[in-house]
């Protein structure tokens, strides 16, 4: 499976990974070869198998309804690169 | 070489109880031995004031009679780790500077049994990676080198951890496996490296990969020091819905137990075309050990293990791709400023992000997207099924599987890095278990004609490490493996 | 039957679906333990899960679960004893983790339904087609600086249960009933608090039109409505615009699209042109979600009484009119009100004291039925004197102001007032014996054919007794003396 240069931008821009035209020209051809020596897959007879998404065998545990966390604003906002006041601050996005 | 840096964990704990040494004699050495190996660029973010701290508490605590399992003991933390208050970087450049406020399950119980934190271990950028070679921090160094003195790589993900406790700059250290990250560095660093059944310990606090497949683990020099810190580090762990709620028993206990009358698997598959004669001497080498110790050898067959590996391939660069999404800027890590706010992600990211990481997130993303779903992603959970079917139908019939570590000996730095697809097939023996959830073990078992570690590899049933520990433990005791090599090569005075 | 509107080119008719947000009652949030209350000081109610923190993980909070299976009752909808979380993935300043926690292949409660009575006494049966569970945003600020958005992560990772209708409503009437129903039926089972402009109840509304017989016609989304008046406007609004522009030869582009709420039209949103690719996947850090029927059925019975349950008691055990019924249970608390004040007494009266005065008073006051200084008992006893003959309705009305102003129980006004209604027949027949006595020019105007007169001779007679003579009584003994 051949992935151009145009599905290679799609896929970066979805991934919000800015990609430069040199690049991604050497990722088409990375990711052209990873996708084919993944293709072995089809080989294999998966008809009537469920998907298996957790190896786990026991149920989603659940947890009570009380407020056991959070009022620690400074902790959250500690590491942030920009802040105003207790927001974080990001640039202006126009809706 | 200091007296006090060849001892094993277990016998630390013995000298220590006893008072015939103290914590602070114990980790001063381990300080020196860090700054004498260097070179190895083991640590990324040594804790040297801490470390002294915790050993003097460690000795306070034996004095009062209060020391928990693990006091006083030098240990080394995969920068995978979050810790508290002492950076953690993952290794990437995205998280240089980023300082947790809280520390991962795991560490906190390490702590809590009075470990020592020596620093923060070098690895592969967001644990991606065989080789330790895509840290911003540069490659850690194997301390066993080649005849010709190249530089070898220490593997990875978890090469920093690996190499320094075969260095003799950690008694101990931890790190994960996701699809072998523990146990290769493990076996090319002649340690003993332990990947626990998915869901033994938490991940609450540990930088995510691949949530279905992440798994902590221990790096030590002997079976039995593995049993005394994995026991420690094991538990349920309500912050973390994938955490098993099994008890914990103490591991140290089965470590001897005999093998006699247990049967060993031998899956035929593992038989790779083109494998180097060395692996496969040296797993002829660990049957015949086994059947000595009295146990019985089985053919058995893993009909899908060659899938394994593509497989592996989709679904770790899939949930990687989505739990490496929070990595924007925003609220923490390096922000590269922009106009507007998906330029800002865009430049953030791809500055921040190495090249093996962006070409897995990349990938993952193509997986998931529209259109690829089924072809890829279903398809892998599907034979991942069928591959955890392989080993559950093997584990009615034998109570472990021996198999090797590795498909080579440590390679040299710069070797792989070039095709991604050659890295990824370093993992082959490895990432099938990840798929299937189930523990496996590296132990040291000889050296290559070329004077290199060579380790085989155990698999059992979930939640049965003590088979593991039983089995391994009468491989090691045959194996008689010594580390002076790495450690005069780590040139430890 | 669906309205149609008429455009230049024949009739149309419009097919209307909604998504509609509703935040959880509950004390934290969906997946971690800080307060999911609104109204805190920005990224107070944030924990490290909810700031997407490395190495931080979900764990699920079990009145969440529950709420949005009593929600899925009360839609008389089916339960999924098995439902999967999936990561919705996209990039956003008020997403933390870059992707949301929701259900996709298998939400928590499936198909159901929601009946509306429009004001022409007609009613439908609006369908459900799902309900999951999934996780809030945070919010951004866009106006607080020229270049920068500020971002408040307190609402990230509160429980909202999306309910999704079938496109089955048909004009911007059934659109409002449908809202206005599902918020009362939410509220009533306490599963959300259904304040719309504090944002725990928001619409989106999907808008279409088509010629009758027709193809379903290319759908509009506009999102995150947060009043009735908003979604009829929009729904008004993007009818006229897609009608004219198909009538004009253009097409409806499949989008989303943002109300103004201070032109009342729609428009599209800006950098939305590259359609979402979400690429759902089950959530690795979360299992499978698995109950058992014996944890739906105890639910079950624990549930409160819904409006349409209620309502049909009212109508056909109190004999109330369906409007009235409509009125009373409205919100829970008035319904519940109601039911005290009318229990062991005379249930129409009762409907009719609530609906009309007390209402009236309370609007007048300004004040909501919680702060009534009337209490349900204390309405009840005006109504009892007034079904014993105490006082008349007329008195009844006096009283009850009073009431209201000084929180003072029915029987003591009368009491301290002297309200008492004369109902004795020899102290009526006097009273009336007198009032003809002087007015005897208009009795003989009377007799003759003035019949108004009557009214006058009743006023006299109310007058003389101060308004507490029971005037049926009077009526009856005037009547008798007059015609005679």
């Amino acid at each position: 499976m051949a992935v151009d240069k145009h599905a290679v931008k799609k896929i970066a821009r979805l991934a919000r990974l800015q990609i430069s035209e040199e690049k991604s020209e050497l990722l088409s051809a990375d990711l052209g070869n990873i996708l084919n020596w993944i293709e072995q897959l089809e080989e294999v007879d998966t008809t009537g198998i469920e998907p298996l998404a957790s190896v786990n065998e026991h149920s989603l545990p659940w947890r009570e309804d009380l407020v056991t966390d959070g009022e620690i604003n400074d902790q959250v906002l500690k590491n942030a690169p920009e802040t105003a006041g207790e927001f974080f601050v990001v640039p202006k996005v126009v809706e | 070489m200091s007296d006090l840096l060849k001892m094993t964990a277990t016998q630390a704990v013995s000298s220590l109880s006893q008072k015939e040494i103290s914590s602070v004699e114990l980790t001063n050495a381990y300080i020196d031995a860090m700054e004498t190996t260097s070179a190895l660029n083991n640590y990324v973010t040594p804790t040297i004031e801490i470390a002294k701290q915790m050993a003097e508490n460690a000795d306070k605590a034996y004095a009062a009679g209060s020391a928990g399992p693990l006091a006083g003991l030098p240990i080394g933390v995969k920068d995978l780790f979050c810790t508290k208050d002492t950076q953690t970087t993952a290794c990437s450049g995205i998280l240089k500077g980023f300082t947790p406020t809280y520390e991962s399950t795991v560490t906190s119980q390490i702590w809590q049994s009075g470990g020592v934190m020596l620093g923060k271990l070098n690895c592969d950028e967001f644990a991606m990676g065989s080789s330790n070679e895509t840290s911003i921090f540069g490659p850690a160094v194997n301390p066993w080198s080649a005849k010709d003195g190249a530089a070898l790589s220490a593997g990875g993900s978890s090469g920093g951890s690996a190499s320094s406790v075969a260095a003799g700059s950690a008694l101990m250290s931890v790190g994960t496996d996701t699809g072998g990250s523990i146990r290769q560095p493990a076996a090319f660093c002649g340690v003993v490296g332990l990947k626990p059944t998915y869901g033994r310990c938490s991940r609450w606090g540990i930088v995510a990969f691949a949530s279905s497949l992440d798994q902590a683990g221990p790096f030590t020099r002997t079976v039995g020091d593995s049993a005394l810190i994995f026991s420690a580090m094991a538990g349920h762990d309500s912050k973390d819905s994938t955490s098993a709620s099994v008890g914990v028993p103490n591991f140290s206990d089965v470590v001897n137990s005999s093998v006699e009358g247990m049967r060993i698997g031998i899956p035929g598959e593992y038989h790779m075309d083109g494998m180097d004669d060395e692996i496969t001497r040296i797993w002829k080498q660990g049957r015949s050990w086994l059947e000595q110790a009295g146990a019985t050898i089985v053919d058995i067959s893993l009909p899908h293990t060659r899938y394994a590996l593509p497989c592996y391939y989709i679904i770790a660069p899939a949930e990687a791709s989505s739990n490496l999404a929070r990595y924007d800027g925003v609220r923490y890590g390096n922000r590269v400023d922009a106009e507007t706010l998906d330029e800002m992600y865009e430049a953030t990211r791809a500055a921040g992000f190495g090249e093996e990481v962006q070409r897995r997130i990349l990938i993952g993303t193509y997986a998931l997207s529209a259109g690829y779903y089924d072809a890829y992603y279903l398809k892998a959970q599907q034979v991942r099924r069928l591959i955890k079917q392989d080993f559950d139908s093997a584990f009615n019939n034998v109570d472990a599987i021996l198999t090797p570590t590795t498909p080579t000996a440590a390679f040299e730095l710069g070797a792989k890095i070039s095709d991604p697809i050659t890295m990824y097939l370093n993992d082959i023996f490895t990432v099938p278990a990840n798929l299937a959830g189930i523990p496996g073990i590296s132990v040291p078992a000889g050296l290559s004609k070329q004077g290199l570690p060579l380790g085989l590899q155990l698999l059992a049933a979930p939640f049965r490490e003590d088979r593991l520990f039983s089995v391994a433990s009468a491989i090691e005791t045959q194996a008689q493996f010594s580390l002076a090599p790495a450690r005069a090569a780590g040139e430890l005075s | 039957m669906s309205a149609l509107v008429s455009g230049r080119t024949g009739d149309w008719e419009i097919v209307i679906g909604m998504e509609v947000h509703a935040q959880v009652v509950s004390n934290a949030k969906l997946f971690s333990g800080s307060s999911a209350v609104f109204g805190a000081s920005p990224n107070h109610h944030v924990s490290l899960v909810d700031a997407a923190m490395p190495g931080m993980l979900p764990v699920i909070n079990a009145e969440c679960v529950k709420q949005a299976v009593i929600t899925g009752l009360g839609l008389n909808a089916k339960i999924n004893k098995f439902s999967v979380f999936d990561r919705k993935n996209y990039f956003y300043a008020d997403l933390p983790q870059g992707y949301q926690i929701s259900q996709f292949k298998h939400p928590i409660v499936g198909e159901g339904e929601v009946q509306i009575e429009l004001a022409d006494g007609s009613s439908h049966i609006i369908g459900i087609e799902r309900l999951h569970l999934e996780q809030d945003a945070g919010k951004s600020l866009h106006d607080q600086h020229p270049s920068k958005s500020y971002i408040d992560l307190n609402r990230s990772g509160v429980a909202l249960m999306e309910i999704v209708s079938k496109p089955e409503m048909h004009s911007a009437e059934q659109a409002a009933a449908y809202i206005k129903k599902l918020r009362s039926i939410l509220r009533y089972l306490g599963t959300c608090d259904g304040n719309m402009e504090e944002g725990s109840l928001r619409a989106d509304v999907n808008v279409s039109v088509r010629k009758p017989g027709e193809p379903l016609g290319t759908r509009t989304e506009t999102k995150n409505l947060n009043s009735v008046r908003f979604i009829m406007q929009t729904i008004e609004y993007e009818v006229q615009r897609q009608i004219e522009l198909i009538e004009d030869g253009g097409a409806v582009t499949q989008e989303t699209r943002l109300f103004d709420t201070t032109t009342g039209m729609t428009r599209t949103m800006r950098g939305k042109e590259d359609a979402h690719d979400y690429r759902y996947f089950p959530d690795p850090d979360l299992l499978p979600l698995n109950f058992d029927d014996a944890f739906i059925a105890d639910l079950k019975k624990d549930m409160p009484e819904l409006p349409d349950e209620i309502k049909s008691r009212m109508v056909t055990e109190y004999g109330l009119s369906s409007y009235d019924a409509n009125v009373l249970t409205e919100e829970k608390e008035v319904a519940a009100f109601y039911e005290l004040a009318s229990a062991g007494r005379d249930r129409k009266i009762t409907a009719n004291w609530m609906s009309v005065e007390l209402f009236g008073a309370l609007n007048k006051a300004g004040i909501d039925l919680a702060q009534s200084p009337v209490s349900p008992e204390q309405l009840g006893g005006l109504v009892d004197l007034i079904s014993d003959g105490s006082i008349s309705g007329k008195i009844a009305k006096e009283v009850f102001a009073d009431m209201f102003e000084t929180g003072k129980d029915a029987k003591q006004v009368v009491e301290e007032k002297g309200l008492k209604q004369v109902s004795d027949e020899g102290a009526i027949t006097s009273m009336i014996d007198e009032v003809l006595a002087s007015n005897q020019d208009k009795v003989d105007e009377y007799r003759s054919g003035k019949d108004k007169l009557f009214g006058f001779f009743v006023g006299q007679v109310m007058k003389a007794s101060k308004g507490q003579a029971n005037p049926g009584m009077v009526n009856q003994i005037l009547k008798q003396k007059l015609d005679t």
